[in-house]
């Protein structure tokens, strides 16, 4: 339980905002392009998904926890991390059979 | 089709197991038919509007407000089973006296029940407009449009089939057993339920993202058919956060702190009454 307090406090002191890397992700014909990005390990980013197809998709997380939709011909940004090193897959969960991609955390 | 049924089935079976769950917690109480059911009528009707507007919603807040509005519908849904469950330890009692012999008068029976209509509403309007905005870009999509419609009813059924079940399962409870293990379930539910909202607040950047505690993916996934059971049910995660233990911990002890408190000063005036 201390534990667990002493990791709020540290974590809740951190600024949310504080220059985060973006990286540009496309969804086109329900197909992740980059279908690999990579991204620096230990630290928040920010993930800008374009969806260009007309209809809505759903990101999700394969091995982190990550949901948003995102409507037809729009943006959404999502925040992820602070990821060990390693790789970390992501689908499109309404098109899972193409729509396949990972990020690379280094 | 099949792989339509699976996604619609995931996302119906949140909602069918909390709203046959609160069925099983109020069997007995005069009146509850109507609001729940008049509560999911409202959340299916809000699921199609939410569904209409995702993309205002997502946009607000600059970008965040689909997080923002998963958080509220979680937290607000998590306020009401606290209601219904500190409600209940005054007046389980009464219901199982009204179960056992139909003349025993339950007070406030007659009593607006609004937690129980918002609580069935929550739980329709988020995964509700999930699957509404799933099959719009099937439909959208054109493609087999029939095969995938046809997958869509499929996972609806299926989905209130298991929630059907789990209803008859807990009916089979001792009458004198059944509220007592139904405010169980429905307070492992809220906990969870909590910790899902800490999770979309994290992902809104209103709360700090953390790394997982601990992974347990590779012993029990979320994504299979138990990993995601047990996730509805007791809240569990594969992957949580310290926030989102924090959230599971403090809602499960306010609310057994407010069924405690509600429960002893009933039973303490109706010692004095009687």
């Amino acid at each position: 339980m201390k534990k667990l307090l002493l990791a709020l406090v540290v974590t809740a002191s951190a600024p949310a905002f504080a220059d985060v890397p973006v990286f540009n992700i496309t969804i086109k014909d329900h197909v992740f392009s980059p279908a690999q990005t990579e991204i620096p390990a230990n630290q928040q980013v920010k993930l800008v998904i374009d969806n260009q197809d007309a209809t809505p998709e759903e990101f999700e997380g394969e091995n982190f926890d990550i949901e948003k939709i995102i409507p037809g011909n729009t943006q959404a940004s999502i925040l992820v991390g602070p990821f060990a090193p390693g790789e970390y897959e992501f689908v499109g969960e309404f098109h899972e059979d193409t729509a396949k991609g990972e990020l690379i955390a280094k | 089709m099949l792989s339509t049924a699976v996604i619609v089935f995931r996302e119906v079976l949140e909602a069918a197991l909390i709203v046959t769950i609160l069925l099983a917690a109020t069997k007995g109480l005069p009146g509850r038919g109507k609001w729940i059911s008049g509560g999911l009528a409202a959340g299916l009707t809000g699921a199609v509007l939410v569904a209409v507007f995702a993309g205002a919603i997502a946009g607000a807040f600059s970008g965040t407000g689909q997080e923002l509005f998963n958080a509220g519908v979680l937290l607000t849904a998590v306020v009401m089973l606290a209601w219904h469950n500190i409600w209940m330890s005054s007046h389980a009692k009464e219901l199982v006296a009204h179960l056992k012999n139909v003349s025993a008068k339950i007070t406030d029976g007659t009593l607006p029940l609004y937690f129980l209509a918002v609580a069935s509403g929550m739980a329709v309007l988020r995964e509700g407009s999930e699957v509404v905005l799933f099959m719009y870009g099937v439909a959208a999509g054109g493609s087999s449009a029939m095969g995938m419609l046809a997958g869509g009813i499929l996972g609806v059924v299926s989905g209130i089939l298991i929630g059907g079940l789990l209803y008859l399962g807990l009916l089979r409870i001792p009458t004198q057993w059944l509220f007592r293990v139904t405010g169980w379930l429905i307070l492992l539910l809220a906990a969870g339920l909590a910790a899902s909202a800490a999770g979309y607040l994290s992902q809104a950047g209103v709360l700090p993202s953390q790394a997982p505690l601990w992974d347990t993916s590779s012993l029990l996934s979320e994504r299979s058919v138990f990993g995601q059971l047990l996730h509805i049910l007791v809240g569990y995660q594969a992957r949580p956060t310290a926030m989102q233990l924090a959230f599971y911990l403090i809602t499960l002890v306010l609310i057994s702190i407010g069924m405690s408190k509600v429960g002893r000063s009933h039973r303490l005036s109706q010692a004095a009454t009687s």
